[in-house]
């Protein structure tokens, strides 16, 4: 059986410092624009922390939440790509494939997370992130879509490493950047067709719940929330 | 009072040989404002879409408003043109033509933005199913592929519509002419010779382009509606799209036609051939669209604010109370309150100043129709930490003002190439009511006789 990648968020775990979005900038080769960009609606986080008030003033909350792409197993924005730049890959994963974009921007609109991104212009890196850029992936041009790829780049490099090795992956083997520098280690990712991963144990929790899962998109992102983690019992 | 068939001649066709100043300025101030548009076009293509005020999460807004308000506006032509002539409507005959024009035209512009919105618009022809080296097929369940499709249809359908009963007329000209317009007549006429034969094939082929060309107008703003309708956007995800839009470009279609009409009537001295009761009944139909506009966004306000969904609501807000809400107020005025009233007491219909008084407002508030789907929509899709709002730059205001000087120059440049009356139907059906007329008096007589 093939792999079908998914993530777990614990939103109890989650501080909002933000580690997972730098990390997701380095590792993906994601431009900064600048902050008269930023203003204009233009940033570019292919994972962002969305951050809510609960309660009224002073007894008030702030919670956070990481969204990035849910990598739905029912995406709105597939079907809607007139040339398939954005399809489904083999492993349920939503890959956007950039030479094949046009740039209509369908699929951004499609999207009810709003986490698929055009680049309105060349990309350009505030020195001296120019000179840390990701050989593994590409850079994407003026006038095409990107959007989070579960680090697809180290999914493939540890998938090829195993096969050499003539052996199965083994869970949390390898991890997306944004979980791989999680201080709290609010996030979990793996695969969803071993029941036994963490992952699956996670996503199979009463605390869970799928992001807008009134709209049948199918995400593969389960966020936990209220209650203790780990509490002996848990999954 | 009838004219003779050489007078007709001589008013439809001295546009074709005489220009006065007065073209050539209105000639050189439209085209300089289309050349401004493409030099906003290249300039955005250079820098990239980032030139505008495109942005997350609005990435649609004036262009694709300008792409559905041209389809819109297609609608006027080859759609009534149709009905008029399966219904057979005898005051259809001095309209069909300039109707027929301007599907054409704002077909052709419409069917450009597309391309100008596009990321990397050198890239559109990926949407065409050319068998490639690399065994890439278009996506078949994209909105936009059907769009594609359905706008290359009704285009071609049109254009052959425009030119079917053209070509009695290019042999008109062809014969009163001489020296470089004569070979260029001769050419395009394509060697009608007014044969019993080619009458008899040119009605035959009328019939069944009239018939043709209703399902495939109805169907490409249905489509066009589809682009949003099938996207879960809340504000788009709604069956009443298809009917409503196809309802709305009727609308916006025939205030088009009424205002080309009255402007064509002043620059080329048509009084004698578009009379008020072409306005009168042009106007008729305009009431009752604008009625079944109202009904038709009422019908979507109140399922919207019944059903009480969160997301739903927050686009409906913005538009009636919110930050949207000074354009959907001027739509409402536009589109209902000034025009009904006026199109629905005689007096006022049936004088020309009036009919254009109700039909300028309508384009406006058509236009912010457009915009009000997309825009408000957009910028509040479900998770209200990714809201946003738009703002247009010169770069899509300049490129907006373009298409409508370029469809005033086209129109301009049509008037004078083509008749924009079609002269043998204006004579056809003249000679059609001297014989019912001799037909009548003949019975008349008989039954006189004891």
């Amino acid at each position: 059986m093939g792999h079908r990648w998914g993530m777990v968020i614990d939103e109890d775990r989650c501080t909002g410092c933000e580690a997972c979005v730098v990390a997701c900038h380095a590792e993906n080769n994601i431009a900064t624009v600048g902050d008269k960009e930023a203003a204009r609606g233009r940033a570019k986080h292919w994972m962002r922390i969305e951050r809510y008030y609960e309660g009224d003033f002073p007894e008030i909350k702030v919670r956070f939440r990481p969204v990035l792409c849910q990598q739905c197993d029912a995406a709105p924005c597939e079907p809607v790509c007139p040339t398939y730049a954005s399809y489904h890959n083999p492993e349920g994963l939503n890959a956007q494939i950039y030479n094949r974009c046009i740039g209509t921007r369908y699929c951004g609109n499609a999207c009810p997370y709003t986490v698929r991104f055009f680049n309105f212009f060349n990309p350009v890196w505030d020195k001296p992130l120019n000179l840390q850029l990701n050989p593994d992936v590409s850079e994407r041009s003026v006038g095409i879509m990107e959007k989070c790829t579960f680090c697809i780049e180290r999914i493939k490099a540890a998938e090829i490493r195993a096969a050499a090795e003539k052996r199965a992956l083994k869970d949390g083997e390898f991890n997306p950047a944004c979980v791989q520098s999680c201080p709290t280690e609010a996030m979990v990712f793996g695969d969803l067709n071993d029941p036994e991963s963490r992952v699956s144990r996670l996503s199979r929790s009463d605390r869970g719940t799928k992001l807008l899962a009134e709209l049948g998109t199918a995400p593969k992102v389960t966020y936990l929330k209220r209650g203790a983690w780990h509490n002996g019992q848990n999954a | 009072m009838d004219k003779t068939p050489e007078q007709i001649n001589q008013d439809l066709l001295r546009p074709i040989y005489h220009a006065s100043w007065r073209f050539y300025a209105s000639v050189a101030v439209l085209a300089s404002l289309v050349l401004a548009a493409f030099y906003a076009w290249g300039y955005q293509m250079y820098y990239g879409l980032g030139v505008s005020g495109l942005n997350r999460p609005v990435y649609w807004a004036f262009y694709i408003t300008n792409f559905v308000f041209w389809i819109g506006i297609s609608h006027a032509g080859t759609l009534i043109s149709a009905i008029l002539r399966v219904s057979n409507a005898t005051w259809r005959r001095p309209v069909t033509r300039c109707a027929e024009a301007i599907t054409v035209f704002s077909l052709s512009i419409a069917a450009m933005f597309p391309l100008i919105h596009l990321g990397r618009p050198w890239l559109f022809f990926w949407l065409i199913p050319y068998p490639s080296e690399r065994g890439i097929w278009p996506q078949f369940r994209s909105p936009l592929l059907w769009d594609f499709f359905a706008i290359n249809t009704y285009l071609t359908g049109s254009v052959i519509f425009l030119l079917l009963p053209s070509f009695p007329d290019f042999a008109l000209i062809r014969d009163r002419s001489n020296g470089w317009r004569k070979k260029i007549y001769r050419i395009v006429s394509l060697g009608w010779r007014g044969e019993p034969k080619q009458w008899h094939r040119l009605e035959m082929a009328m019939r069944i382009m009239a018939v043709a060309i209703i399902p495939v107008a109805v169907s490409v703003h249905t489509i066009v509606s589809w682009d949003f309708a099938m996207a879960p956007v809340p504000g788009w995800h709604s069956t009443i799209f298809g009917p409503y839009f196809v309802a709305g470009a009727i609308f916006s279609g025939i205030a088009a036609l009424i205002i080309a009409m009255a402007l064509l009537r002043k620059l080329l001295h048509l009084e004698e051939y578009l009379k008020p009761l072409h306005f009168d009944n042009l106007g008729k139909l305009l009431l009752v669209m604008s009625l079944l506009w109202f009904y038709f966004v009422f019908a979507e306000r109140l399922t919207t604010w019944y059903g009480n969904f969160p997301s739903e609501m927050s686009v409906f807000w913005s538009t009636q109370s919110g930050r949207f809400s000074p354009l959907f107020w001027a739509m409402v005025f536009c589109n209902f309150i000034i025009p009904a009233p006026i199109l629905a007491i005689k007096n006022l219909r049936s004088k020309i100043g009036w009919t254009v008084t109700a039909a300028v407002p309508i384009i406006i508030g058509m236009w912010l129709e457009r915009f009000l789907i997309i825009v408000p929509a957009l910028s509040h899709k479900y998770l209200p930490y990714a809201y946003g709002t738009y703002r247009p730059t010169w770069v899509e205001i300049t490129i907006t003002v373009g298409t409508f000087a370029g469809m005033g120059l086209l129109y301009l440049i049509f008037s004078r190439v083509f008749p924009i009356i079609s002269i043998w139907e204006l004579k056809l059906g003249m000679q059609r009511k001297a014989e019912a007329a001799a037909e009548l008096a003949s019975q008349e007589a008989a039954a006189e006789q004891p």
